[in-house]
């Protein structure tokens, strides 16, 4: 067969290295995206009201004498979160990074089925496309929130992004399930049928462990959401009544529409996004309890245990949905059943957590960058966790929901927790990709740059939530009650800005590194796992066999008898 | 001491600082805004309940990550000797054991008996019922009247001049006293919210009272409350609504029983 030529190779891969490289080139084409748009929003709640006549000239119509307008600081908010959660999160976690150690992890040759995988690919980018393409549409990006909640999202003039954006939203969301569904039938079965000999579900990475079960728990969750969009475009465009009851009144007019309710959409939304920040989050905390024994030189802790605890928090994140809807006007009843199931997933989550710790006990620990990004991971579920112990519970929710608490909550676990651990897991298998190690001392200020910050920005933000701050507003100047606290806001933009020019230099490292960066050792990291031992068509043991007693190494690696 | 410690002994310093800034800040000032309600004194147990344990908590798990990160930091090699399966499940066992008396404990004995009170009571007789129909980016109020009874509404009738849609042929809803963006309540006295809206979700978030509702068109949802103190207290929308989301304010103007009769009668009059 002769050499595949360059679009073969490159643009139309079916090698699952290459896709997932493409699928991480893209995420960071799509991050540099999500923080313009935080630092727009940034710019306008740290000083509002404020003329940026270069923007002006840059958004005639959105920023008109360069002021911010209000419906446009809403499709900022709405953009930024979807594209960083669907877009880039999903992207790099749950899709890059997997596709490339997947098949590596396991020795298998490639994905189970490498076409599908490909098109997988190639269905999300047109995702990406439509998506960022609503900002040209007539009314402008969709302005909903990224929860798109009805009829907000549903009645076209209810907000100008509701006339044409919201529906490249749904448009976008749908090939983006059908992507994303691709890809975690893809990894299934590759992880249950194309493993090495020997490989035994219990010889696997807790990486692939946490890969299989989050993949099936997304497989479970997303066409929810699929349903749910689907349903939104009959109401926007259809005439049907799905999430739009009786006697809605908009523009002087009152609309036909009879017999549905806005509290479907809810479940159906939250029913697949509560399970989405676990398929999220769960890569993040297999890839930290796979980094920590390479980096102690000792064993994980409570290996199976923590497999159990992924099955468990997967079966529970199933039936929590409701914690996102205590004050909605679903039932109370309801609510203290979502109270007792949402705190029973920090049970768990707990277990998780100390084993993280207790894998450190004893090690001799290396501070190279994955390990540091891995513990700055640690940190962050930690205490974005703690967090959760207040918004789970409805009692305390009923002051803390749709505030600053919220969004201060979220990035620590799905923004922080899953960030970090994906820089982490770059860092690491940088070499693996592209034969070189990424600078160091670069890499070195970049974690110093977004580890401390990360946290402080949403730490503040949970205490100005305690203080009633409500999220997704274009400014507090009216409310007294939040005079004390609304100054934060100018601290919290200074450092959002140092925390996204950081990123840029990662984005430099990743890219100038691929060429300029020093030559890697084919095991640079002594680690166990079958990717740093090529030509391997037999597995003997697990993957944490650091410091055996009497090994002529401190590893030994999985395929060594 | 070698590098690789040094910057391990950084990141261990980082650990403890970003703690104690946690801490700091918790005790640098009153988060929570001025409680002037009844119940809200029963949240406010939950959330000190939760702010103490998950304290406690942080300072003790960012400590022990700290000074694992401290002593074992680049350590020559790792100890031998091996974890047993036992103590595995012990320190398992030992966080889940924890973990559901310090969460689900919360729950069932601070919160849930709060949240009972608050959604599955019926409001006592002598409530002062108010109707509250939101709309971008209004809080539209309606007074039963000297009558107590509210007349019929229907979103047939809704024009600017009738807001709430009241029915024009039913003779219980003249009296009816219909206000823009002010309520006005007695202390002491519970209050009865029954609330409604005509176009999106919004949600009627008064901080000082921890009380929070969305109001969802289709729905009429009844909830009430008990102001403690008089005072005016400002209301916002917690639900994203539209453009006009941020400016969405109102107030609630909590009076004594005199002010309060005298407020109504003048509103009957005119």
């Amino acid at each position: 067969m002769a050499e595949p030529g360059f679009v073969r190779r490159y643009l139309f891969s079916l090698d699952h290295k290459v896709i997932g490289i493409q699928y991480l080139v893209l995420s960071m084409f799509m991050a540099l995206c999500g923080g313009a748009f935080m630092v727009l929003m940034r710019m306008n709640l740290a000083w509002p009201g404020v003329k940026w006549p270069l923007l002006g000239a840059l958004f005639p119509h959105a920023m008109q004498s360069g002021i911010m307008k209000p419906e446009f600081y809403l499709s900022l908010v709405t953009m930024h979160g979807t594209v960083m959660i669907f877009f880039v999160i999903s992207l790099a976690l749950a899709s890059g990074i997997a596709n490339f150690i997947i098949p590596l992890q396991i020795g298998a040759r490639d994905m189970a089925f490498p076409v599908l995988n490909m098109l997988s690919f190639w269905t999300v980018v047109p995702a990406c496309i439509v998506l960022l393409s609503s900002f040209a549409v007539d009314g402008g990006a969709p302005a909903a929130g990224w929860t798109a909640y009805p009829p907000l999202s549903a009645v076209r003039t209810a907000v100008p992004g509701s006339l044409w954006g919201q529906t490249l939203w749904i448009v976008a969301m749908a090939l983006f399930i059908i992507s994303f569904t691709m890809g975690g039938i893809n990894f299934i079965t590759t992880i249950l049928e194309e493993r090495a000999q020997g490989m035994s579900l219990f010889r696997m990475p807790l990486t692939i462990w946490s890969y299989l079960i989050s993949s099936a728990l997304g497989l479970m969750a997303f066409p929810a959401l699929f349903a749910a969009v689907v349903l939104l475009l009959c109401d926007r465009h259809f005439g049907t009544s799905f999430y739009l009851p009786s006697g809605l009144f908009f523009g002087k007019k009152l609309l036909p529409n009879t017999g549905g309710t806005p509290l479907l959409w809810q479940h159906l939304f939250w029913f697949l996004g509560h399970p989405e920040v676990y398929v999220l989050a769960m890569p993040a905390w297999g890839i930290v309890l796979d980094l920590f024994p390479v980096f102690t030189r000792r064993p994980v802790f409570g290996y199976r245990i923590n497999v159990y605890c992924f099955y468990a928090i997967a079966v529970l994140s199933l039936m929590v949905w409701g914690h996102h809807m205590y004050v909605s006007g679903m039932s109370p009843y309801a609510g203290e059943l979502f109270s007792l199931a949402t705190l029973a997933i920090t049970i768990p989550s707990a277990v998780l957590g100390v084993n993280m710790l207790a894998s450190l006990w004893g090690g001799a620990i290396r501070f190279r960058l994955p390990m540091m990004f891995a513990i700055g991971s640690l940190v962050m579920f930690g205490s974005g966790g703690f967090g959760g112990m207040f918004l789970g519970n409805a009692t305390s929710d009923i002051q803390l929901h749709d505030t600053y608490f919220v969004v201060g909550h979220f990035h620590l676990m799905i923004g922080g927790v899953t960030l970090l651990a994906t820089f982490a897991a770059l860092h690491y298998w940088y070499p693996r990709m592209f034969g070189r190690m990424m600078d160091e001392t670069l890499g070195r200020i970049h974690f110093w740059l977004t580890f401390p910050v990360f946290y402080l920005i949403f730490v503040l933000m949970h205490f100005d939530g305690l203080a009633g701050m409500p999220r997704r507003y274009y400014s507090w100047e009216k409310y007294d009650f939040l005079a004390g606290v609304r100054g934060h806001q100018v601290w919290i933009s200074l450092l959002a800005f140092l925390l996204g020019a950081a990123q840029l230099l990662f984005v430099y490292n990743f890219f100038h590194s691929i060429r300029k960066g020093r030559p890697a050792e084919p095991n640079p990291w002594d680690a166990t796992t079958l990717e740093w031992q090529p030509e391997t068509s037999q597995v003997y043991r697990w993957p944490y066999d650091y410091s055996v007693p009497g090994a002529a190494t401190d590893f030994t690696p999985q395929n060594t008898k | 001491m070698t590098n690789a410690n040094k910057g391990g002994r950084a990141v261990a310093l980082a650990v403890w600082l970003l703690a104690a800034a946690v801490v700091m800040l918790a005790f640098s000032r009153r988060w929570l805004p001025a409680l002037a309600s009844d119940h809200g004194a029963g949240v406010d147990r939950m959330l000190h309940f939760t702010m103490l344990t998950a304290g406690i908590l942080i300072v003790v798990c960012h400590g022990a990550l700290g000074y694992m990160l401290w002593r074992f930091g680049g350590r020559e090699r790792a100890g031998f000797r091996p974890v047993s399966e036992r103590s595995q499940r012990r320190w398992s066992l030992a966080a889940a054991v924890f973990m559901a008396l310090v969460a689900e404990g919360g729950v069932l004995a601070v919160g849930l008996p709060v949240w009972a009170q608050y959604f599955g009571s019926s409001a006592p007789a002598n409530a002062l019922t108010i109707e509250v129909t939101a709309e971008q980016f209004a809080w539209n109020v309606r007074y039963a009247g000297p009558d107590g009874v509210f007349g019929r509404t229907d979103p047939k009738f809704y024009t600017l001049d009738n807001p709430v849609g009241v029915d024009p042929a039913d003779p219980r809803g003249r009296d009816d006293i219909v206000a823009l963006n002010v309520l006005h309540a007695v202390a002491g006295r519970p209050v009865r919210i029954r609330l409604r809206a005509k176009d999106v979700v919004h949600s009627f978030f008064l901080p000082n009272f921890r009380v929070k509702q969305d109001a969802v068109p289709g729905m009429t949802i009844e909830f009430w409350f008990t102001p403690t103190r008089e005072g005016r207290f400002e209301l916002a929308c917690a639900q994203l609504c539209g453009f006009g989301h941020y400016e969405m304010k109102g107030i609630l103007i909590v009076q004594s029983p005199e002010e309060f009769r005298k407020w109504f009668e003048e509103q009957s009059r005119g």
